[in-house]
């Protein structure tokens, strides 16, 4: 048990170190998108969801794992959703008549 | 290792791989929509490795499953259907409610793996984060859904606050700090573990009351930050690293824009917590400066022409801008300036909008090359070669008192507006901002301000602008 422990503490801490590396890296542009995009990560709870429904037998759990997939999927397909919407308009051509920086 | 736990591993490292990826990708926006997508890609793949986990380990039975597809099935078309319908002036809303359900999951998966296992008892290190868990996920359940209550405008924005609160706050809490030991230790008792669940939804509430509508998207971002840490504790309760990684990326994620927010605010987190300056609602702040001495006013058309004959224009797009939903109106006067060979760029602070980054989307929506939307640095590069800059809608973001000390916007990092040779200020009335302090900017020489509502303000100045391009 202490084994598995330190070795997912080892996998937590690291996250957090590799979150904030990649994170601090994104501009100001994009923070909206990005903060919309890790929302949606953790959306992954849904896999915790799927874990619980698994064990379920009886109707307390039943409904208690209802109400887990339903919030967890809302988060996960709502996040993406939404974000790839934001990202799509970033994405977007440039318009022809824009003339270059000081090409006036 | 059996083959099953292999296939396992491989799915989860997979997906922790393509979640970092992904985020990396958003670095820059000509690649960040497929950062978006390579993240959905890893989340798929956790999620069908954990359905065979389940489906070949757990003791399943036809009820569970139904009742997952049945939730999931309900919980996809709202998330959906929100997230196609939404307008981006509403996004920080929605981001907060998307927060809300995704900690309320979290929540409930302790709360269901605590019952189903009670029977059996916990080890220390599994009745910890589970407890954590259902502290933390429940506190950013409630508290989100009254952020997103009063960004919305369904709450009042203003600090809701009552006589007595700071004893509340302290029972409250105390209730749930003791109720969350004694689970620990107890480790089998559901009526303690509901006690803590609900005294921690009364927390998120008690928490998020008294914040203003100003610093709303900052506990938005904060309680981001919580979810991420509430789904890596469900991960440490049923022993899930797919859940752990994902959780501390958010959580570093969150915790990284919580500081930077509030660093471009000005403020301190815990500042924002407690309640503090610039806890007034923009509506209620009162114009106790209404005094137009020193203050040059200009019409649409003065403004008008001096745009047309502009070589350098820089737009700085603040708060009142998003509120008029006036994006699709500044986007239009600056492709007919450009049509007309003046360089315009956007100017965007950090905070501009409702949270950070947000008023790129809002710009993006109508049209904005991100090419043109400079930041911080790069505007305050620019300033000194532009002929005119027109404010629309902002405010504190570019008063000069925050190069002096002592007020309250002191070394907030600020757009040097006041470098252009002229100055610009479309504004409903000289009404200080959130900081709650008179602008010099507005008495500057060099500045005309333009009274008016953005966007008939805008559509006034497009006006004018077309009579002297054409003329």
């Amino acid at each position: 048990m202490t084994e598995q422990l330190f070795s997912n503490l080892g996998v937590f801490v690291l996250g957090l170190l590799v979150g904030f590396e990649v994170i601090s890296k994104i501009p100001t542009t994009l923070h909206t998108p990005m903060m919309s995009g890790a929302n949606a990560i953790h959306g992954v709870v849904l896999a915790g969801a799927i874990v619980t429904a698994a064990l379920a037998n009886n109707p307390v759990d039943y409904v208690l794992s209802f109400l887990a997939a339903a919030l967890a999927a809302a988060n996960v397909t709502g996040g993406f959703v939404v974000t790839d919407r934001m990202l799509k308009m970033f994405g977007r051509p440039r318009r022809s008549a824009a003339p270059d920086k000081d090409a006036s | 290792m059996t083959t099953l736990a292999f296939v396992i591993g491989v799915s989860y490292l997979l997906s922790a791989t393509l979640f970092v990826l992904g985020l990396h990708q958003m670095r820059a926006p000509s690649t960040a929509r497929r950062g978006n997508l390579t993240s959905a890609v890893g989340m798929a793949i956790a999620l069908v490795g954990t359905v065979i986990l389940a489906a070949t380990t757990g003791v399943a039975t036809p009820l569970g499953w139904a009742a997952l597809l049945l939730g999931s099935a309900v919980g996809a078309v709202y998330g959906v259907v929100r997230a196609r319908t939404v307008k981006m002036t509403d996004i920080p809303q929605l981001v907060s409610v998307f927060n809300a359900v995704g900690g309320g999951a979290a929540a409930v998966v302790a709360l269901s793996d605590f019952l189903v296992r009670s029977s059996t008892g916990f080890a220390l290190s599994e009745s910890i984060p589970l407890v954590l868990d259902v502290v933390i996920g429940s506190v950013t359940f409630s508290g989100s859904l009254i952020a997103a209550g009063k960004l919305q405008g369904v709450i009042p924005g203003r600090p809701l606050t009552f006589r007595g609160s700071r004893v509340v706050n302290a029972v409250v809490v105390l209730a749930c700090l003791v109720a969350a030991v004694a689970s620990v230790v107890i480790g089998h008792s559901v009526v303690l573990l509901l006690v803590t669940l609900g005294a921690a939804l009364l927390i998120g509430v008690l928490m998020v009351l008294p914040i203003g509508g100003a610093d709303a998207p900052v506990i938005v971002s904060l309680l981001n930050a919580f979810t991420g840490l509430a789904v890596a504790m469900a991960g440490f309760a049923i022993n899930n690293q797919a859940l752990i990684i994902a959780g501390a990326l958010v959580g570093a994620a969150g915790t990284i824009l919580t500081l930077q927010m509030a660093a471009a605010m000005n403020r301190s987190v815990g500042n924002i917590l407690l309640g503090g300056f610039g806890t007034s609602d923009s509506g209620l702040v009162a114009v106790s400066s209404q005094d137009l001495t020193g203050v040059r006013q200009v019409t649409a058309d003065d403004v008008g022409l001096q745009l047309a004959y502009a070589r350098h224009v820089l737009i700085v797009p603040g708060f009142g801008l998003a509120s008029a939903q006036a994006q699709h109106e500044v986007a239009e006067l600056a492709k007919l300036l450009l049509d007309h060979r003046v360089d315009v760029k956007y100017a965007i602070h950090p905070v501009a909008g409702r949270m950070p980054g947000h008023m790129n989307v809002l710009l993006a929506e109508a049209n904005v090359p991100y090419e043109q939307m400079l930041q911080l640095d790069e505007a305050n590069a620019a300033f000194d070669n532009c002929d005119v800059a027109l404010v629309v809608g902002a405010n504190d973001v570019c008063n000069p008192s925050a190069r002096e000390s002592g007020n309250a916007v002191s070394g907030m990092p600020i757009l040097d507006v006041d470098r252009a040779r002229s100055v610009v200020v479309l504004k409903r009335s000289m009404s200080p901002g959130y900081a709650g302090i008179p602008n010099p900017l507005f008495t500057n020489p060099s500045t005309g301000m333009l009274f008016a509502d953005a966007k008939q303000g805008l559509v006034d100045i497009l006006a004018a602008t077309k009579e002297y391009v054409t003329a």
